[in-house]
This record gives structure tokens, C-alpha cells and sequence, in this order.
């Protein structure tokens, strides 16, 4: 057997928070079901105007852009050769199998027509000029990565040493499809605006949102790479990563004031600064959104700061808001349709998002428990 | 540092900059308009002859066989007489609406007036919606530029209502399997010869079918009367020998809408309140697919980007799994 | 009653009779149904119904009101209309409520009989008969194209006007000119108050005007002692101030887009609006959908029996607009039923949704913080690293 340090955490499945997780996720499937036989709008508050709502802003774009935690350490272990990093890459890649897994999932939810779901794969119907196509086929194509890439810990706890070490010599090919896809699709979930025109507000419009979203995309890759190790550690007593966690944050903290140097050029550019101040609903969710980037940015910046682990916890759950709070904006808040139509979820669609994100913890910690994910062991 | 690291991190740092561009040269990265078809159809709405009497919604729910809408809020004191769809929907492709003013006492008055405008595709000379289907379920005919929808082809993922910047694609969120509705220009009446059910029935010749070149024509020549003057309206189809309808031409606005709006519709409007009033929003001239489309293609032209980025992805990795004994 | 046994028309004098009294009180009515033809007459106005006791004693005075009611060009329509009025029926309103005095086609006498009774009525009740004109008054070389005893008809006319306390114009003909000032209009037909000028002449329009617009007006004269309420057309605005439009019974077909296309097409025999075939009622203002003619019931109007409005009580559309011409459409407002350009829709923040929302970042804030507070400050508390990365 090969020296892997991963293991798995053993203890009790069904604790209790497990076990509330689980009532969030059978809520969710009783208002799934309904949306199956009663239609969309008998669960959501999605209409004319606001066509896509939490199922697709919070479950797919924002839950992706949780699971860029494996591309983000792919990058930084593989690409920049930071080999340092790596007890961090098999939980992150975790994250991400999920939060892909449970996104692609989502989107069968949300879609109107989803039995027809296999058209996107019939060359006859490609339509290559569409974001939301290449969308699609590398979301496909790289939760199929992410479940190679994660398969040598299956691959571990069923023994099978033999198929790892073949699927060892091809796994560079998965490592660098597993960077390639999400740098295209990532991006493209800002490219998927580029259609909106005026119907964006200017604050967020702009030809740069495909790298904005990515590099936002990248930073929340860090931050729950830095949110799950901080809580992970803590929660199952393991060693600490706190070094590792804070050699890595300068890197973020960079990403993230390039984010918002690029995003305020981008709006003095393009003449758009009476917009930052037109005391509108845009305007402050504008700036909130800014304060909300630049606080763990000052924090992972800040050399006495990003040691502290309380400090490092709270960066990592603003990054994560940051991001989330940018993805909300551009695609629900940002967006005027007119005609006069407003959305705001429904508590039904709101449990449902909830439900997911339930069913993803307990996923998570069955997996944890179960795999060789976490690196090292429980002390004696 | 690694050498070919380092060119290769230089190189795709450029690669990102150059395609995502400047921010002052993102016009650049739009590709040009598409072009009006050759026999492009189209409509001629003047809101000034419209009076209101949904002769149009009711024939386009005949001949489209969608059912009648009553919003549950509008059910109690309606019941199930009148239509009373708030807007064109998953069940309604063409509604009238009306722009009210203070008072309301004169139509076609932007102050104290009123004006009603009719909603419906506009089928779009460079259509947003056609662009963004990922399925090719919006198709917009070569010769007639006639947008359709193929619900065999939709996966319902309705990009092209979140896309289209005059709100006209729908879904059906009230049904089990819904799909996507929009007006396709009663192709399957035109089909038989017949012209869309709108303007074979709309009594003053409001909606006037016809050739898009044709109708711009007549658009001019009604803005270059002089208010007051006599003038004979066509009715039905352009050019057919139908009876006119005389009446006077009236206070026109001087903008035909949908000549340049985001490259240009082939829907045109005519009214006597400025257009933004009527829910006609101001739009660029460029259309927006040009820009997304002008983007995407960039960065995926030929897919050369992708692959020289996975080529160097994958001598990198190659390199670090090497040296990580426990690499996966 | 002796004490209103003067000729004066000051019948707002009048002492409030013992309702007993009306027994009998006109054309052998009972007093039901006295009272209910008055109460009628008031509400065919829009009056309160204790008007109609006021309309009563009027009516039940034996001072009758002298009427001179002159023919010019005309197809008497309007006296056939009046003729067919049931409440009152013609003999009680002719002999208990007016006094027709003057009418060339009601006249027993005739010639210069007739001539000479006009003549002494209308020096005995100089200023206090009311004139009524019906048809058009031909004014080209000298009006000779309709004459009376020798004279042209608007000779008559001015003469008579001279000493009237009130002048009704019946008809589109004396409110308008009619179908003979219809382009060429070779006679030279003009309205009553053109060949009148000062003088307020009452227009009742129609084709025929609806008799008990008529006589509403005339009960007004009689119990108020002035005109009723007018429009700029000198119209009383009880009977024509509403689009026909508004009131009919096939509006909510025209709303809902449903049209009769030709005669006798499916559309006409379902009862669907008939404004596509030329309906004037969209520009049309009177009341015949709300009272109709004829006494028989609902839908007596020519709307209500399949004909399209052809616009007979308005000067610039009866007789002036081609049949099949549209009207146009004039509304007060647009209809409420419409959808606003800018209507707002999509649910709003449900209570429900709120508290799932709040829960969720109570939840998040919370667990937040709890696992902050377990946490050490510093890597250092933590515990030591580990070295094993590869």
C-alpha cells in the first residue's frame, strides 16, 4: 500500500446535527417532489421576468463557486508547484466534488424541460455560440474529472492499490483538465451576463466580468479551503493546519485586491461613478459588497492578523459572502427585467437551497468519516 | 524559477488580458450585427390607430390555442369571463397594455393621456434569445428572419427569458411540463397562406403584416404627413386589396422603434407618446449578442485558448505529480 | 287647486297636494300609476324620486302648457316617435299634460283654421308656450323650399320663437339640419338655432329621438320653470351625456375582442360587438342602450336588435360619416380591466420567506461564532502542525 497519510476519521454517523441536517434535507425533498408534479411555480416565486432564481444564482452559480476549492489548491499545488499545500488538496477536492455533484443536481431541479437534459449532448442540437453550452459540457466534463481525481480514496478504501497506481500515471492529464474546465466555465458564469446589456445595472456590467468572476471564483476556492481545514481541525480535534492555512493567505489576499482594483478602474473607465452614488438599492449593495471584499482582504494581508485563527476563520466566512454577495448582485439584484416584476424566493425555494446545502454537510462529514480524506489522525 | 514556467505564466497572463481585453476596447471584441434577411417579415403597430379592443390577444389565443388567463387576484370579480393576463406570459403571447397619465382624458397624450401598445416578439434582426439557447431550440429563419421556438429541442433552461431585453419568451411555470411560449409570427398560419391572426383581425389596421422594407416605407410616409390630413391606413397585409381605413393622421413621435433598437427588430412602432413610456426601453444600437458572442468567440475561437492553456496545464502537472511522490 | 287657477307658469307655488288628489289626476290614471309615471319621468332624468312628486303637481294642474310644434323638412319620425309613447299613453299627454295646440300633423282643424287658431294662441300666451321644431329649416332663396300657409317654413319659425318661453328642437333635423343639410345640401337646410341666433334653443337629436327624452325635458320646463341641465351642444346632459358605448350590452364583447364581421355571420348571431361594422357608438353620445324604445323591454335599440349605432344625436356622425366608417374610439379612460405599461408584478417578501431567510443567517452568524469562540487565537495554541506534507 502506497504511504498515504490520508485517513478516515471513523466515530458515530448519526450524531445529532447530522440527524437536523437530514429532517432540512427530507423537507426539501417533499417540496421537490411537489415541484416535479405540480410544476415550478407551485414551489418557487420565479416568473416572467425573474426567470432564474436561488435554484440557480445560490445552487449552481454560488454552490459551484463553493466547490472551487479543489480547482483552486489543484492550481496552487499542481500548476504552481506548491507541493507544501497538499494535506489541503483532498478535503478541498472534496468540497468541490459536491459542490459540483449537488450543483449539476440542482439544475436538473430547476430546469423546465429536464427530460430533455440529453440534448445538450447531441451534436445536432449544439448550439457552440451559447455561454450557457460551454457551460453545461464543461460543468459535466469536470464533475466527471473531479470524481477521478478524488477516486484514489476510494480506490484506498477498497484496497484496490493496483487500479491507483495505473490511474496514478494518467492522472496528470485529470489534473490539468481539472484546471482547465473550471478557469473556462468560471469565467463563463460571468460571460453568461454579457447577453444582459442595459437589463444589468452599470455597476456591474462590464466586458470584464468573465475574469471578475473567476478570480472571485478562486478566492472563494481559498476560502473554503481555509473555512472547512479551520473547522474541520477544530471540530475533530485534528493537527492543526494553521501554517499551511496562513502561507496561503497572502496569495488570496493579492487575488482579492486585484479583484477590486480591477472592478473600480473598471468602473472609473468606463465613467460610471455617479452610479456608486446613487443612493439606490444598486448603489448600496455596491458597497457593501466592496466592504464586505475588502475586510478579509485587509485581514490576509495584515502578517499579525492572518495567524490568528479567529481572524482567518472570519476572512475565510467574508470571502465566501463576498463572493456569494457579488453572485447575487450581478444576477438577481443588478438585473432589471421592467415591466415591473420583482422577485424575492419563496419558503418553499428557500428550503429547497437549504435541503441541498443539508444534504452537502452530510455528504461531507459521511464521507470524512468514511474515506481517507483528512489528512493525519485523531490523537490518541 | 523554472524558466518555461515562467514564459508559459507570462505567456497565459496575456493570453487572459488580451482576450478579456481593455476595459476601453470592449467594443472591439463585439462582432458586427447580423444583417436583416432578405425577406424579412414583419409587423407595423401604430399605437395611434390601436383602440383598444384585443381583437389581436383573442385571435392569437384562437389560432395558438392557448387558454384564457385570469391571475388569482383578478379571479374574484371576474369570473371566468374576461381575460385578464397582466402581461404576455406562458399563456398569452400578445397582450395590449396601456400607459395612463393623471387624468387620462386624451388618448395618444403623454400629459393627462393615455396610449395603449401591443406586446409581443419582436423578432429581433440579431436576437438575443437565439444566441444564448444553448440547444438551438430558438431559431430564427434564414430568409423571413421569423424567430421560433422548438420545445422538442428546449431543456427549459430559460436563458432566453432571462436574456431577451424586451421580456418576451415565457415559461409555463403553472404546469407540470411546461415550455416555452412566444409569439412565432402564426408561422403555421403563413404556412397555409394565411398572415398572423393579429393583424388579420385587428379592425383598424393597428398591426399591418407585411415586408419589413415595406412597412418602414409606410411608417416614413405616415411620420411625413401633416397632422390633421386624411390619410387611407391598410389593414391586414401590406399591399393587399383590403379596405382601408380612413382617419386622420394623427400627432405622431417622430421615432420609428425598432429600426436600430439592439440591431434593429423587425417588429416597427409607431406612436403619439414616447416609446419609453409605452415599455419600449431605449436601447443601444449594437445588439447585445454581439457583444457576448464577440467575447466568447474570442476566447474560444478555433478552441486554440483552451488547448494552448491545457497544453502547458498539462506539462505542468505533469512536472509536480513527478515530484509529489503521493501525487493524485 | 283654486289657488294655482291663474296662467302664470310659476308652478313652483305650487301647495303639496294630498296624494289622494292625483286620483284620476291624468287621463283617468290611478294614483299609482300617476305617481309611477312621474317618479319615471324624474328618473329618466337622474332626479331624486321626491321629484317626481314635484313633476305630479305640475302634471296634475289643469293649466296645460300651449305648445306650437311647427313641421319643417322632415319625415315626421319624431312625432311617429312621440306617438308611440305609452307612459303616458298619446291621448293623456296630449290632453291632460300639454296642451298641443299647434301641430300640423296632430291638428283636427285644418288651413287657415289651423293658421288662425296658432296665430290667437300665440298672442294669448305670448311668452309662455313652448315651441317645438321638428325638421330642418331650407334657408336657400329665401327658404322657399318648404312652405306652410303661403310662407316659408322659416318665416314660421322666427315668428313663433318671438314669444316663446321655451324652444325645443326635436330630431337630428331641427338640432342639426339632418340628412337634408347632408352634403350638397341643396336646399340650403340649416338647424333650428342657426336660423335663431340669441336665442336658446333645447336640442333633443335622434332618428328619432327617444320620446321620453322629450318629455322628461318638457316636465323640467313645467316643474322648474328653466331648462334642464345642458352640454356645449345644447343637449339636456340627463339624456346625452353618456357614450353609447359605455352602456351597451355588447361592450364586454368589444373588451374581450369579439367582433360580428359581417351580417349574419357567426360573430352577428352570437350578439358580439358590431363595431367592426360600423357601429358608432364608440363616438356616439345618448341613452338608448339604458332606456331603449318602444316600451317592450330590454335590448329595443338598434344596437340591441343587431344594427350597428349609426351615430344619429351627433352633428359630425349621423347622416356625415359613411356607414361603414369606424368610429372613433372615445372613451372617458382607458378600461381599468387593462394591464398597465409598467404594472407591478411578482410576489413580493412573504412572512414565511422572511423568517426562512432571517433563520438561515441566524444560523450561519451563529454557528459563526460559536466555532470562533471554541478557537484558539493564534496557530500557536493550535496544535502542531503537520510535518508530512509530501
Amino acid at each position: 500500500m502506497a504511504q498515504s497519510t490520508h485517513q478516515p476519521l471513523g466515530g458515530k454517523l448519526l450524531t445529532k446535527p447530522f440527524l437536523f441536517f437530514g429532517l432540512l434535507f427530507l423537507i426539501a425533498v417533499y417540496f421537490l417532489a411537489t415541484r416535479f408534479v405540480f410544476g415550478l411555480g407551485s414551489v418557487t416565486n420565479l416568473n416572467g421576468g425573474y426567470p432564474w432564481g436561488i435554484w440557480v444564482v445560490v445552487d449552481v452559480i454560488i454552490g459551484t463557486a463553493f466547490g472551487c476549492g479543489g480547482f483552486a489548491m489543484a492550481l496552487l499545488v499542481y500548476i504552481f508547484n506548491k507541493g507544501e499545500y497538499h494535506p489541503l488538496m483532498r478535503p478541498a477536492l472534496l468540497g468541490g466534488l459536491f459542490g459540483y455533484t449537488l450543483g449539476g443536481m440542482a439544475v436538473i431541479f430547476d430546469l423546465g424541460r429536464y427530460w430533455n437534459f440529453y440534448n445538450l449532448l447531441l451534436p445536432w442540437y449544439a448550439q457552440p455560440s451559447s455561454v450557457m453550452f460551454e457551460v453545461a459540457l464543461c460543468v459535466m466534463a469536470y464533475i466527471l474529472v473531479l470524481w477521478i481525481e478524488f477516486s484514489p480514496a476510494f480506490l484506498e478504501r477498497l484496497g484496490l492499490t493496483n487500479a491507483k497506481q495505473k490511474l496514478k500515471r494518467f492522472m496528470y492529464v485529470v489534473i490539468a483538465l481539472g484546471v482547465l474546465l473550471p478557469t473556462m466555465h468560471q469565467s463563463s458564469l460571468g460571460s453568461l451576463l454579457l447577453v444582459m446589456g442595459s437589463q444589468l445595472s452599470p455597476l456591474w456590467f462590464t466586458a470584464w466580468l468573465p475574469l471578475l468572476f473567476l478570480l472571485t471564483a478562486i478566492a472563494m476556492g481559498y476560502g473554503i479551503v481555509i473555512l472547512e481545514s479551520t473547522l474541520v481541525t477544530n471540530a475533530f480535534k485534528l493537527p492543526s493546519e494553521q501554517r499551511i492555512l496562513s502561507k496561503l493567505s497572502p496569495i488570496v489576499g493579492w487575488l482579492l485586491a486585484g479583484f477590486l482594483v480591477l472592478r473600480f478602474v473598471d468602473l472609473l473607465a468606463r465613467g460610471h461613478v455617479a452610479s456608486m452614488f446613487a443612493g439606490d438599492l444598486n448603489a448600496s449593495m455596491f458597497w457593501l459588497e466592496v466592504l464586505v471584499f475588502v475586510i478579509p482582504a485587509v485581514i490576509l494581508l495584515s502578517p499579525a492578523r492572518r495567524t490568528n485563527q479567529r481572524q482567518m476563520f472570519l476572512a475565510a466566512l467574508l470571502l465566501l459572502a463576498a463572493g456569494s454577495l457579488y453572485r447575487i448582485n450581478a444576477y438577481l439584484v443588478a438585473y432589471d427585467p421592467g415591466n415591473g416584476w420583482s422577485y424575492f424566493p419563496s419558503a418553499p425555494e428557500l428550503m429547497v437551497t437549504i435541503g441541498v446545502i443539508a444534504l452537502e454537510i452530510m455528504l461531507y462529514l459521511f464521507f470524512v468519516k468514511k474515506l481517507p480524506v483528512l489528512h493525519g489522525t485523531r490523537p490518541a | 524559477m523554472d524558466k518555461n514556467r515562467r514564459r508559459f505564466l507570462q505567456g497565459a497572463a496575456g493570453a487572459l488580458a488580451g482576450a478579456v481585453a481593455p476595459v476601453e476596447s470592449a467594443q472591439a471584441l463585439r462582432r458586427e450585427n447580423k444583417q436583416l434577411p432578405p425577406n424579412a417579415l414583419g409587423m407595423l403597430y401604430d399605437s395611434t390607430l390601436c383602440i383598444g379592443c384585443r381583437a389581436c390577444v383573442t385571435a392569437c389565443k384562437e389560432a395558438n390555442d392557448v387558454p384564457v388567463e385570469q391571475p388569482a387576484h383578478l379571479r374574484e370579480w371576474n369570473v371566468g369571463v374576461w381575460d385578464s393576463g397582466e402581461d404576455i406570459s406562458g399563456k398569452t403571447l400578445n397582450t395590449i397594455r396601456v400607459f395612463t397619465h393623471g387624468t387620462k382624458e386624451q388618448k395618444d397624450r403623454s400629459e393627462n393621456g393615455y396610449a395603449f401598445i401591443k406586446r409581443h416578439c419582436l423578432h429581433c434582426v440579431d436576437p438575443s434569445c437565439v444566441s444564448v439557447c444553448p440547444v438551438s431550440a430558438m431559431l430564427k429563419d434564414a430568409d423571413t428572419g421569423i424567430v421560433t421556438h422548438n420545445p422538442d429541442a428546449c431543456i427549459g433552461c430559460r436563458y432566453c427569458v432571462y436574456g431577451c431585453p424586451f421580456g418576451v419568451p415565457q415559461y409555463q411555470f403553472d404546469e407540470t411540463f411546461g415550455k416555452i411560449a412566444k409569439c412565432q409570427f402564426c408561422e403555421h398560419l403563413q404556412k397555409k397562406g394565411q398572415i398572423p391572426a393579429c393583424c388579420d383581425v385587428c379592425p383598424t389596421g393597428a398591426s399591418l403584416f407585411g415586408l419589413v422594407a415595406d412597412l418602414q416605407k409606410e411608417a416614413e410616409q405616415r411620420l411625413s404627413q401633416k397632422p390633421g390630413d386624411r390619410y387611407e391606413f391598410p389593414r391586414g397585409r401590406l399591399g393587399d386589396d383590403r379596405p382601408t381605413h380612413e382617419a386622420a393622421i394623427p400627432e405622431y413621435q417622430s421615432h420609428v422603434y425598432g429600426v436600430k433598437e439592439v440591431g434593429g427588430t423587425q417588429i416597427r412602432y409607431l406612436a403619439g407618446v414616447p416609446h419609453e413610456k409605452l415599455g419600449l426601453p431605449k436601447l443601444p444600437d449594437e445588439s447585445y449578442a454581439s457583444l457576448s458572442e464577440g467575447v466568447q468567440h474570442t476566447l474560444y475561437k478555433g478552441m486554440i485558448a483552451p488547448l494552448a492553456l491545457l497544453g502547458g496545464l498539462l506539462y505542468l502537472a505533469r512536472r509536480s505529480t513527478k515530484q509529489h511522490e503521493d501525487g493524485e | 287647486m283654486d289657488k294655482i287657477n291663474d296662467t302664470s307658469i310659476d308652478f313652483a307655488s305650487f301647495t303639496k297636494q294630498e296624494l289622494d288628489s292625483y286620483e284620476g289626476g291624468l287621463g283617468g290614471l290611478t294614483r299609482r300609476e300617476f305617481l309611477k309615471y312621474c317618479t319615471g319621468i324624474a328618473a329618466t332624468m337622474g332626479l331624486p324620486m321626491s321629484v317626481g312628486l314635484r313633476i305630479a303637481e305640475a302634471a296634475a294642474t289643469k293649466i296645460r302648457p300651449p305648445i306650437i310644434w311647427l313641421h319643417g323638412q322632415e319625415c315626421t319620425g319624431c312625432t311617429e316617435s312621440l306617438l308611440r309613447s305609452y307612459h303616458p299613453t298619446l291621448e293623456a299627454l296630449i290632453l291632460d299634460t300639454i296642451s298641443l295646440d299647434y301641430h300640423e300633423t296632430l291638428c283636427v282643424g285644418a288651413g287657415k283654421q289651423a293658421e288662425a287658431h296658432k296665430r290667437k294662441v300665440m298672442e294669448e300666451f305670448h311668452g309662455k308656450y313652448v315651441l317645438v321644431t321638428e325638421g330642418g329649416t331650407p334657408t336657400k332663396d329665401g327658404g322657399i323650399y318648404c312652405k306652410v300657409g303661403g310662407r316659408p317654413h322659416v318665416e314660421h319659425v322666427r315668428e313663433a320663437a318671438e314669444g316663446a318661453a321655451a324652444i325645443i328642437a326635436i330630431g337630428s333635423c331641427a338640432s342639426w339640419g339632418g340628412i337634408q343639410a347632408a352634403h350638397p345640401n341643396p336646399t340650403g337646410a340649416k338647424a333650428t338655432h342657426e336660423v335663431l341666433p340669441g336665442k336658446t334653443v333645447i336640442n333633443i337629436p335622434g332618428c328619432p329621438p327617444n320620446p321620453y327624452n322629450f318629455l322628461s325635458t318638457v316636465m323640467y320646463l313645467l316643474t322648474f320653470n328653466k331648462p334642464p341641465e345642458l352640454d356645449q351642444q345644447n343637449r339636456p346632459k340627463f339624456a346625452y351625456g353618456r357614450l353609447v358605448h359605455e352602456n351597451c350590452e355588447r361592450r364586454p364583447h368589444f373588451d374581450a375582442g369579439r367582433f360580428a364581421l359581417e351580417f349574419g355571420d357567426y360573430g352577428h348571431r352570437q350578439g358580439f360587438c358590431l363595431y367592426k361594422l360600423g357601429c358608432k357608438g364608440p363616438e356616439t353620445y345618448a341613452n338608448c342602450p339604458a332606456i331603449g324604445f318602444g316600451d317592450v323591454g330590454f335590448g329595443s335599440w338598434p344596437v340591441g336588435t343587431g344594427h350597428p349605432c349609426f351615430g344619429c344625436t351627433m352633428k359630425e356622425t349621423g347622416f356625415e360619416k359613411p356607414l361603414h366608417a369606424l368610429a372613433d374610439v372615445k372613451t372617458f379612460s382607458p378600461p381599468t380591466a387593462f394591464p398597465a405599461v409598467d404594472a407591478a408584478k411578482g410576489e413580493g417578501i412573504t412572512p414565511a420567506a422572511a423568517a426562512v431567510a432571517a433563520g438561515v443567517g441566524g444560523l450561519v452568524v451563529g454557528a459563526a461564532a460559536t466555532a470562533m469562540r471554541n478557537m484558539g487565537h493564534s496557530a500557536d495554541s493550535g496544535q502542531p502542525p503537520d510535518d508530512q506534507d509530501s
